[in-house]
């Protein structure tokens, strides 16, 4: 059996990494679309957060610091599209689609320099006794501390939806940004802190590709992940811990993929590669001619444009 | 004479081509109920709003219990006791009722706790209220019940209702009265927004009229009759439609028992809908929004198919056509949603002309358009309505509700068609342009057309209508004849106050 080459502990241990850089983008991207802004940007940001995470870490020497950069610089480029979209409103899609055009070029430009450097190496998070349970310890207790936060990012993000006032605050503003501008609240404050956030997130994601996972700098080297990640916000039907399972689900589909090819299994790499996307057309589909409860959690005022009117 | 509450002097307020309010100074006492009296357009909302802290005058100010009173947003009004019960619900349909109501409180308290006082004072004040409920499932009576319980979870000491009753069914409205006439007793003053006179007889003490922005009078609604109200409040003198004597003639229209699922997830299934049309009728169709009106128009123009035999016009199946097919056969609808439903708000009024009238005007022939005869018709809409346009390359959306529901069912009416459907023909349209509307269709019937009018609007449909029914959950009652019939006969057909009812009986 060629499958039997395949340890399962490793598999679960790479899918968890694997799963992370679009877990983290797709969280950030779930809170913007809440808010109702859809910013297509996410493979930008992403590439964004890489590049300049990559150039801090190797400058300061820190990944700690490498990822603070990283951060900071998906967030800058969220703040262009909230410019864009918020401010001056041009239309979100097509910001969102020149967003990401842009991130993967001044990100080639960028990062010239920094081609074949390797960047400072992120410690293993060290759990004592965890990490030496069978199977569990090698699967799911020996990784970085990113991997453990990006797990504690999606619980608050769901906490602060689901229980917090400001979080109620973002839901009404993406659900009906008339009423919530008539309550008096401040529709685009909010929408550009949400869109701040996901720029972060997303920026992380793309530090975690070029930091921990690869780790290495290469020209477009998110390859896809951002679009992953924005599949997935609709494949959770804007539910954090779905995310979290969509996330692994997607992040397994390209661990096995590789496993495969490996065990010299004889099904094209381009059909897993696919998978991702078809199952969130699938999904889409299901949504939609669907009458549950999931076909009414897509925020209401997605991607329209908020103009007030007083 | 009451302690003064809120006092307005000079407010005015401007936007770029109208002045919305115009030097507007009024008094509403401790526990006053006051009507704010107007035409759509007179300024009533602008004022609120100012009030409601989301306009800030140009001009003018208000004090509130003798201490000055500028809000700057929402929060502020809130927080000194001002509250506000919307006309377009504020509400979020996808969070439920208790979320929704801690959204307009300034300090709500946990959720759980919210829920309880929810049930208190819904209880209290006979509205009942499931705190758990999605708003997307409520109907627009249990949704005014959250914006009013939202409100008064919050002490107001004024309360503003902006077209409370334009929603609700007869015996609905008199359970709110009951509410509001409570909350008035306890001290709370209501500013009660409205353009139904007969409602603001029966309720308020003091009446303010506003026409074009400024302040006409301030009255006792008691001490005048409707009618000098109606004419304070408009200007003119309004003649009712004639109504020629016509004889019913042969069928046109008959539904048979259609059952259909709404198009819309939060719509209302249309359930063994019958119905016959005879020419020269007029057929009123009332109800309370959100009973499956708008599923009735689409079913009927053919935006929803149906099994072709349970939908016939003039003795032949159509069920199966869409639009334009039936509009070929001489069917013709114009639907509530002006912009973006009857019109194509980002196309030119010839444009628009075009898009339902192409194939029984000929205006494209072999796929090419005629824009020379597309425009003539155009004109010849815009002259014969009288819709107030600079001309027929203006985009739809530029005009006001009154102008485009003119050429809207001008557009369906130069068609000649044999059948008509219309729904809520007059809603937000000025009275002047209102009457023309409902001449135009009472001339259509007396050509021998059939008319079916869809409306919440009972004062219209009593006007006009020979036949009348109901919409009650997807279910329309028998049709009878409008002759007669009582305000009390057409609020029981409507499906009376429901749950509301009970509530208050219990509580009494």
């Amino acid at each position: 059996m060629i499958l039997g080459s395949i340890n399962p502990a490793v598999l679960m241990a790479a899918l968890m990494v694997a799963a992370t850089p679009i877990l983290l983008a797709a969280i950030g991207e779930l809170v913007v679309e809440k808010s109702g802004v859809l910013n297509l940007g996410v493979e930008g940001m992403m590439i964004m957060g890489a590049c300049v995470g990559f150039i801090v870490a190797v400058n300061s020497g820190s990944p700690f610091i490498g990822f603070i950069g990283a951060a900071l610089g998906g967030m800058a480029l969220s703040l262009l599209f909230a410019l864009l979209t918020q401010a001056l409103m041009t239309n979100q899609v097509a910001s969102g689609l020149a967003l990401t055009l842009f991130g993967l070029g001044l990100t080639a430009l960028l990062g010239q320099k920094y081609v074949g450097i390797t960047p400072p190496r992120t410690p293993k998070l060290d759990l004592g006794v965890l990490s030496d349970i069978p199977f569990l310890g090698r699967a799911v207790f020996s990784h970085d501390i990113v991997v453990y936060l990006t797990i504690a990012l999606v619980g608050a993000v769901w906490w602060f939806l689901k229980y917090s006032r400001a979080g109620m605050i973002l839901r009404a503003v993406g659900e009906n940004h008339d009423a919530a501008h008539g309550l008096g609240y401040h529709v685009k404050r909010v929408r550009v802190l949400a869109i701040m956030f996901g720029g972060a997130c997303a920026g992380l994601g793309g530090a975690y590709l070029s930091l921990i996972r690869v780790p290495q700098w290469t020209e477009g080297m998110t390859v896809g992940a951002g679009w992953i990640a924005l599949a997935l916000v609709v494949f959770a039907s804007w539910r954090p811990w779905r995310a979290m399972a969509g996330a692994y689900l997607f992040g397994g589909v390209v661990v096995l993929q590789l496993n495969l090819q490996a065990a010299g299994v004889r099904i094209p790499v381009e059909y897993l590669s696919m998978s991702p996307y078809l199952i969130t057309i699938a999904v889409l589909v299901v949504i939609s001619s669907g009458k549950a409860r999931g076909s009414l959690n897509a925020p209401g005022s997605l991607n329209r444009p908020f103009h007030a009117s007083s | 004479m009451r302690a003064p509450l809120l006092r307005l002097e000079g407010l005015t307020k401007a936007y770029p081509g109208v002045i919305a309010n115009d030097d507007v100074s009024f008094e509403i006492g401790e526990g006053q109920m006051h009507a704010l009296l107007g035409e759509n357009g007179a300024g009533k909302s602008t004022l609120v709003k100012m009030i409601y802290g989301l306009v800030k005058p140009d001009k003018g100010q208000m004090t509130l219990r003798g201490e000055p009173f500028a809000p700057t947003q929402p929060s502020d009004a809130r927080r000194k006791g001002v509250a506000m019960v919307f006309q377009h619900f504020s509400l979020f349909d996808a969070l439920d009722v208790a979320e929704n109501v801690a959204l307009g409180m300034e300090n709500p308290p946990p959720l759980r706790d919210l829920a309880r006082r929810i049930c208190d004072v819904s209880e209290e004040y006979g509205l009942p209220l499931d705190p758990a409920r999605w708003v997307g499932e409520l109907s627009a009576g249990e949704r005014q019940r959250v914006e009013i319980v939202r409100c008064l979870l919050q002490d107001p000491k004024l309360l503003i209702m902006d077209e409370p009753t334009s929603v609700l069914t007869p015996q609905e409205v008199d359970i709110l009265f009951l509410t509001l006439r409570k909350l008035s007793a306890e001290g709370t003053a209501i500013l009660y927004i409205s353009h139904k006179l007969e409602e603001i007889r029966a309720l308020c003490d003091e009446a303010t009229i506003l026409r074009g922005g400024r302040k006409i009078a301030t009255c006792d609604p008691r001490e005048n009759s409707a009618r000098d109200l109606a004419e304070l409040m408009v200007g003119q003198i309004l003649t009712p439609p004639e109504r020629p004597a016509r004889p019913k003639g042969d069928i046109v229209l008959e539904v048979d028992n259609l059952s259909l699922a709404s198009n819309n997830p939060f719509g209302t299934s249309l359930k063994n809908v019958s119905l016959t049309l005879r020419k020269g009728e007029v057929l009123g169709i009332a109800g309370v929004a959100g009973n499956g009106q708008d599923e009735l128009l689409v079913m009927l123009s053919g935006e929803l198919l149906a099994p072709s035999a349970q939908v016939k016009l003039k003795g032949k199946p159509v069920g199966h056509l869409g639009p334009n097919g039936r509009r070929a056969q001489g069917l013709v609808a114009a639907p509530e949603e002006r912009l973006g439903h009857a019109a194509a708000p980002d196309m030119s009024l010839t444009e628009n002309a075009l898009l339902s009238a192409s194939r029984r005007k000929g205006l494209a022939t072999q796929g090419f358009i005629n824009w020379p005869k597309t425009e003539t018709f155009a004109r010849d809409i815009i002259a014969r309505f009288d819709v107030r346009t600079p001309g027929p390359h203006i985009l739809a959306r530029a005009l006001s509700g009154g102008n485009l529901q003119k050429f809207v069912i001008g557009r369906e009416i130069e068609l000649d068609p044999d059948v008509i459907i219309v729904n809520q023909p007059t809603w937000g349209v000025d009275a002047a342009a209102a009457a023309t509307i409902r001449q135009a269709l009472l001339d259509l019937a007396g050509k021998g057309a059939g008319v079916l009018v869809i409306s919440q609007d009972l004062d219209e449909l009593l006007e006009i209508s020979d036949s009348f029914a109901a919409l009650n959950e997807g279910r329309l009652t028998d049709i009878r004849p409008a002759k007669g019939l009582s305000v009390e006969d057409i609020g029981l057909m409507m499906g009376g106050a429901g749950d509301m009812h009970v509530a208050h009986e219990a509580s009494a």
